[in-house]
């Protein structure tokens, strides 16, 4: 995973609310056994017409949002499917930071885990983003993880949270199964006490 | 000990550590694996050169890619067989049993775990699909992942995870003729609205609701993810226990009556504190539908498709707006009498036994409506051979339905059963997005019944006057 620390980028505007993981990356896509390959397609519904040529309406097919590292949008965004081929679609297509009012639970941890970062904001402030975003391509949004603030193009800064375990990682580009086999002897001393106490658990063996 | 929730008390039992920021490393009891979110990790294992931990509590299926017609061909698309192939070769390679695509057990995921006896009530659950909610209904808490997490589980057996917080939906009362627990859920879900249950775990609670059976406590909780809940929960209680007992997997003599023993714990302490309480009577809710792109456009049959001028919002009134044109609606008429093109009756919300004989009763001695092209997906190999074995089959072939394989099929049209551009699918699944069951698809989302009332009179009808 790639280390997130500052990132300085055309952000794009797209003003939709409950915009689901289906809409990011269409099914009849996730035949793939790789993680990688899958920006082509992202958004392909709103991207590309019935004849496969692209929208020139939508704003990833316009300059200069063709090279956006930012996305802005309103609620709830990446509800539905679990599918991680939505964050690895986005980020194929070079998408690092998600900006939104507020996001779906396994989208927002899906992000975290493929070194993209969601950002909660206030609509007002995602309001605000958007206006900055649609003044082109000198108007770059710089987001600095390390300060926790969205340095906007005037210079003001937007300060947001983030998960202080979740910011290290990303910081570091750290695979959280590392981490958590560090606990193993836990795990190990767990299921050992579960077995005496639950005995009946049973185990799944096929003939 | 304050009084705690069910879901307090199986997450509490499955801690095993608290990391500083209160982060839990949570212990997972089952782990069900199928072909689309599982080569990546996998791969990931192999990359690391690590093992899966515990291949005695994970299960593989295929069945959101399969066919879901003939399976004695080899599988037509390319890249839907090399799917599957992976699978195969991975499991065979980290020794996971595994149903394949000819087994009798083979089916939807989360219709196979319950069927199984494999998920069962106070366990973690977990698999790289958003419906694994499906499974609260035993009394587990069970949530859908990322593929990422998906390999953190094969190669630790837990999760990270920071608690979510307590919901309660009480649904109290009777409801009337030809309302189902779908309708239940999408009046629900009309009502709170698709993010409506994010952060929480909702669990459901109230008579209508204890006097479901398991399918119908499978269909709520299956759609709690189409509420934005991170899971769904249904205390378990005789029903349920009833419903395990004999299950291939499950516990058997002694150690089931000390596994009930223990589910009977399970029930939320009296006093204990939801952050969230929502309440409906049972007897308001009619048998509904969804006129939109999202699962919480929910009306009434009897009702008339919302007008986005009476939407003060003007962002939320051009969404509202693009919805009619896609689906194809007028502001303002009524939904009753839209003609459909397909009727999908099957998916994991809606592929059970249960949900086929609810069909089967409409269907019976009718016959399904010139031009309507009508299919029945059962949930797995073993529904459709208790369907048959009731003779079901017939009843549907009869009335000019399909009677098919067992698989995900229409409901995410990943395999070929899929809607050509402008087709009105009445549909049984869970998930009515733009172009979910084929690009430029219209879905309505509805039960099983209405699903076979619209098969019969070729459009969106009212079960009720049907029965």
């Amino acid at each position: 995973m790639d280390k997130f620390t500052v990132l300085s980028a055309v952000a794009a505007p797209l003003p939709e609310e409950n915009i689901d993981t289906d809409k990011i990356i269409p099914a009849r896509f996730l035949k793939t056994t790789k993680r990688t390959g899958l920006g082509v397609h992202a958004f392909d519904s709103m991207r590309y017409r019935a004849d496969g040529s692209e929208n020139p309406d939508f704003v990833l097919n316009q300059e200069p949002y063709r090279k956006a590292e930012i996305l802005i949008t309103y609620d709830n965004l990446g509800c539905g499917s679990s599918r991680e081929h939505a964050p690895w679609a986005l980020l194929d297509f070079g998408i690092r930071c998600v900006i939104a009012p507020s996001f779906a639970d396994i989208f927002h941890n899906n992000c975290f885990k493929n070194g993209i970062l969601p950002i909660v904001l206030p609509h007002d402030v995602c309001t605000q983003l958007m206006e900055d975003a649609r003044m082109g391509g000198n108007a770059r949004l710089t987001i600095d993880l390390p300060r926790q603030v969205v340095v906007r193009p005037d210079g003001t800064e937007v300060p947001f949270n983030v998960d202080p375990l979740r910011k290290k990682l990303l910081l570091e580009g750290l695979d959280d199964i590392g981490q958590t086999l560090q606990h193993e002897k836990e795990i190990t001393t767990f299921e050992e006490r579960r077995a005496q106490a639950q005995p009946w658990i049973p185990r799944i063996v096929l003939d | 000990m304050a009084p705690r929730t069910l879901f307090d008390k199986i997450w509490d039992s499955h801690v095993v550590e608290t990391l500083p920021d209160k982060t839990a490393i949570l212990y997972i009891d089952r782990h069900l694996v199928h072909e689309v979110t599982s080569p990546q990790a996998f791969e990931g294992l192999r990359m690391s050169g690590r093992r899966l931990r515990h291949p005695d509590a994970t299960i593989a299926v295929v069945d959101h890619n399969v066919p879901t017609s003939d399976r004695t061909q080899p599988i037509e698309e390319a890249e839907s067989r090399n799917q599957i192939e992976t699978l195969e070769r991975n499991v065979k390679e980290f020794g996971v049993p595994y149903f394949p695509l000819l087994s009798a057990r083979q089916g939807i995921v989360h219709v196979v775990g319950p069927e199984q006896g494999i998920s069962l009530p106070g366990m973690t659950i977990v698999c790289g699909d958003s419906h694994t909610s499906t499974h609260g209904a035993m009394g587990a808490l069970a949530f859908g992942i990322g593929t990422s997490e998906v390999e953190h589980v094969m190669a630790t057996q837990t999760i990270l995870q920071k608690p979510a917080k307590n919901m309660k939906v009480v649904v109290e009362g009777q409801v009337g003729p030809g309302v189902t627990a779908k309708d239940i859920m999408l009046a629900i879900i009309g009502h709170i609205g698709t993010a409506g249950g994010t952060g929480h775990v909702i669990e459901f609670a109230g008579s209508a609701i204890r006097e479901l059976d398991m399918a119908g406590r499978m269909t709520i909780c299956n759609m709690s993810i189409e509420a934005g809940a991170r899971a769904g929960l249904v205390a378990p209680d005789e029903t349920t226990f009833e419903y395990v007992r004999g299950r291939p997997f499950a516990p058997k003599g002694e150690a089931f009556d000390e596994a009930v023993a223990y589910w009977k714990t399970l029930a939320a302490d009296e006093g204990a504190h939801y952050d969230r309480v929502v309440e409906l009577r049972a007897e308001d809710i009619t048998p509904v539908l969804t006129w939109g792109t999202s699962p919480e456009t929910v009306i009434p049959v009897t009702g008339t498709v919302p007008d986005p001028a009476s939407e003060a919002d003007p962002g939320k009134r051009a969404q509202m707006q693009r919805m009619l044109d896609y689906m194809g609606l007028e502001a303002g008429q009524k939904i009753a009498g839209t003609p459909v093109d397909v009727v999908f009756i099957g998916s994991c919300t809606n592929s059970r036994i249960e949900d086929l004989r609810a069909a089967a009763a409409i269907a019976a001695g009718r016959k399904v409506a010139e031009g309507v092209r009508a299919m029945i997906v059962p949930g797995s190999g073993i529904v459709k051979a208790q369907a048959e074995e009731e003779g079901l089959d017939k009843v549907f072939l009869e009335a000019g339905f399909e009677w098919r394989e067992a698989g995900c099929s229409m409901c995410l049209g990943m395999n070929p059963d899929r809607l050509t551009p402008g087709q009105r699918c009445a549909s049984t699944s869970n998930r009515n997005f733009e172009g979910r069951q084929g690009p430029g698809g219209r879905t309505h989302l509805l039960s099983p019944a209405m699903a076979a009332a619209a098969a019969v009179t070729g459009c969106l009808t009212d079960v009720r006057e049907l029965i």
